[in-house]
């Protein structure tokens, strides 16, 4: 039994508990849980120098005291006394490569016959702790990309279905989060099947948001949540709400966009993007992807899936050559889809707001700095001229 | 690629001729690093000339041929004309064959001024003022980049020309096979130099995976924006003179790389 601020936690479980106060242990008992329920258990490390997602062995990993200060292009770690364990936004790693792993193989077919095999990877389901609300709004936008009808990826869907999310809410974001802009957080209010939210002290108010949530957090050593400790969340919400380091203004966004495709900012832009890609690889939403087939000596063929990314020049290679050929036709199009076209294909923005493609272009292009400029420059009815594609 | 290995084949089984120019050896005994792979090559293809691996030599023509090393000597600059002549498909490997290699330094340099200091005598050396790719002479079929190659993209290149379809060889860059090995970026977390963002993929991002910034081994990716990756290693400290060096290493003779690295250079 651990004695909090408010009064002793216990396991005295009052029946269809949807919220309770858990401490350190009741941290590590759910960790022990989801690993005793077969779930390989991710969780954010300090390592290599950042937030990393790997996977846990108890609560002890969890990066006590450590902060990140996050600006375009950089990202540093550093350790402090706070006893916290989430007192940093987001690293690189997102919720994408759980549900959507960077190469996968979708089928094989062998010599002589040649019958094609499906091939469903048989890993453990996943559970992951410490998922940001952005991160749960991005998964969101995947499951209408990847996820829903009309076109359903099964091998995504397979992923999904299994996935096991504890979410924490944000109470300390980086220079680079805007998510109050884009309407995904600092808090979770769907999509998760626990979320915490840290209290300070070593206490974090759970709130069940499923049924294996709800049997997760019954098994918990705990204490019933009081209305004081809803009011502490709110304050620490309301707080992170207003350290949010960037916004995006979506006011008629897709339609700005669209009206500037000739905007001379691209060029400007164009001299420093490196079409690296590293924006799509950590965009938790990014899920272009390449299909490819491959043989070997003893005559298996095997159709493969990778990451693949708008920067990439061979990304719109059509017969006779690439579609867009120049950085800023691939640059453009990395915006304008996120921002604009992703609407009318999935009825939401692409964009969650999780800063991850600010941090970690090496060459600190800064897409809401972008966004603010053409706006800037934008002539509200007027359209720059008609789009050259290249 | 062109399927051109599967029509009028020299031989019953495709034949392989692998040559060495100015180079290590380094690529080629790649080949013999496909240990599991090793028989089930052998039965697909006949070992005409590979003089790593046997001293017998059979006359060619040859179906496949895999070229190593760079162009550094008149006689060489003839023998990889009767090298091409040879060959129905050649397929160029390594840093050396492909962009000069290291050994292309000395295009930046007077080989005439320093040859009397290295070589007793200087007159037995025979030798270009630059070296260059294998490209720069002859009709290639297909450029497999790397310092060394990767063993696993060779082995890639042969089944598809056996297989007459095009090989998956990536072009875009390193970044992308560091992000999808979960790596925490170098350059954005710690500040290291890291070519990664203008190097072609292919090595599995082995330096920045231990935690060594990107060499640029594999040569510039198709589009590359060396000036900006430039600015932002300025801004992290590096002098002209590393910046001029930094792109000078393994591919210095990558017209991308040298371009970039001269525009560093106070005396170009
Ligand atoms: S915006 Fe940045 S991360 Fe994205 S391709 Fe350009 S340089 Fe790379
Ligand atoms: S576009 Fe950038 S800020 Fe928006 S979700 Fe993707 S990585 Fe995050
Ligand atoms: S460490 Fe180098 S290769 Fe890896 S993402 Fe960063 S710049 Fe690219």
């Amino acid at each position: 039994m651990t004695l909090g601020p408010y009064g002793p936690l216990g396991s005295a479980l009052v029946s269809g508990v949807m919220a309770a106060i858990i401490g350190f242990d009741g941290l590590d008992g759910l960790i022990g849980s989801l690993k005793a329920r077969g779930y390989r258990t991710m969780g954010p490390v300090a390592s290599g120098g950042a937030i990393s997602i790997r996977e846990l062995k108890s609560a002890a990993d969890l990066p006590r005291g450590w902060e990140d200060e996050q600006a375009p292009g950089t990202y540093r770690l550093h350790q402090t006394a706070s006893p916290d364990l989430f007192n940093w936004a987001v690293g690189a790693g997102s919720l994408k490569a759980e549900v959507f792993p960077p190469r996968s193989i979708i089928w094989q077919a062998k010599a002589p016959g040649y019958e094609v095999e499906e091939i469903s990877d048989d890993v453990p389901p996943v559970a992951v702790v410490g998922a940001r609300p952005c991160d749960l709004a991005g998964l969101r936008v995947l499951d209408r990309a990847l996820g829903s009808p009309p076109v359903t990826d099964p091998a995504y869907r397979r992923r999904r279905d299994a996935v096991v999310l504890v979410a924490v809410e944000c109470s300390r974001p980086a220079s680079t989060c805007f998510c109050v802009s884009m309407g995904t957080g600092p808090s979770a209010s769907e999509g998760f099947d626990l979320a915490l939210t840290e209290l300070g002290g070593g206490y974090y108010l759970a709130r069940a948001g499923s049924k294996i949530g709800k049997e997760l957090l019954e098994g918990l050593s705990q204490r019933r949540a009081r209305r004081e400790d809803f009011a502490r969340r709110t304050e620490l919400l309301a707080r992170a709400a207003s350290h949010m380091g960037r916004s995006v203004d979506q006011h008629g966004l897709p339609e700005m966009l669209v009206r500037n495709l000739s905007n001379p900012l691209w060029d400007e832009v164009a001299k420093q993007c490196l079409v690296c890609g590293n924006c799509t690889a950590v965009c938790p939403t990014c899920f272009c992807s390449n299909f490819e087939d491959r043989t070997d000596l003893s005559g298996t063929v095997q159709r493969e899936r990778t990451w693949a990314s708008c920067a990439d020049l061979a990304y719109s290679y059509v017969h006779g050559g690439p579609v867009r050929a120049s950085i800023k036709s691939r640059y453009r199009q990395w915006v304008t889809h996120k921002f604009s076209w992703w609407w009318d294909q999935f009825g939401t923005s692409g964009c969650v707001g999780c800063g991850r493609c600010i941090t970690w272009c090496p060459a600190g292009i800064d897409v809401t700095e972008e966004i603010a400029a053409l706006r800037a420059s934008d002539n509200a009815g007027e359209t720059h001229g008609e789009a050259h594609l290249q | 690629m062109s399927v051109a290995g599967q029509v009028g084949l020299a031989h019953p089984k495709p034949s392989l001729a692998v040559w060495k120019f100015a180079s290590c050896d380094g690529c080629q005994v790649s080949l013999l690093d496909l240990e599991d792979q090793l028989l089930d090559l052998l039965g697909a293809l006949d070992i005409s000339y590979f003089l790593e691996v046997t001293r017998t030599v059979v006359d060619g023509p040859y179906d496949l041929a895999i070229v190593e090393g760079s162009v550094t000597t008149p006689a060489d600059a003839e023998r990889i004309k009767a090298v091409r002549a040879a060959s129905h498909f050649l397929v160029t490997v390594g840093a050396c064959a492909t962009a000069g290699g290291i050994q292309a330094l000395r295009n930046y340099a007077d080989t005439g001024e320093y040859v009397p200091t290295v070589y007793a005598n200087p007159a037995y050396i025979s030798s270009l003022p630059t070296s260059t790719p294998v490209s720069a002479h002859v009709t290639v079929d297909f450029e497999l980049h790397g310092c060394p190659i990767n063993p696993v993209q060779l082995l890639e290149v042969i089944t598809a020309y056996l297989a007459g379809r095009a090989p998956r060889i990536p072009d875009f860059p390193v970044c992308r096979e560091c992000k999808a090995a979960g790596n925490v970026c170098l350059l954005v977390a710690e500040g290291v130099a890291c070519l990664g963002p203008v190097t072609s993929a292919g090595c599995g991002a082995l330096c920045p995976t231990v935690g060594r910034g990107c060499f640029g081994c594999f040569g510039p990716a198709s589009t590359v924006n060396t000036a900006s990756l430039s600015s932002r290693l300025a801004a992290d400290g590096a002098s002209q003179e590393s910046l001029k060096r930094i792109f000078r290493g393994f591919t210095a003779g990558a017209p991308e790389f040298e371009k970039e690295s001269s525009r560093h250079d106070p005396q170009p």
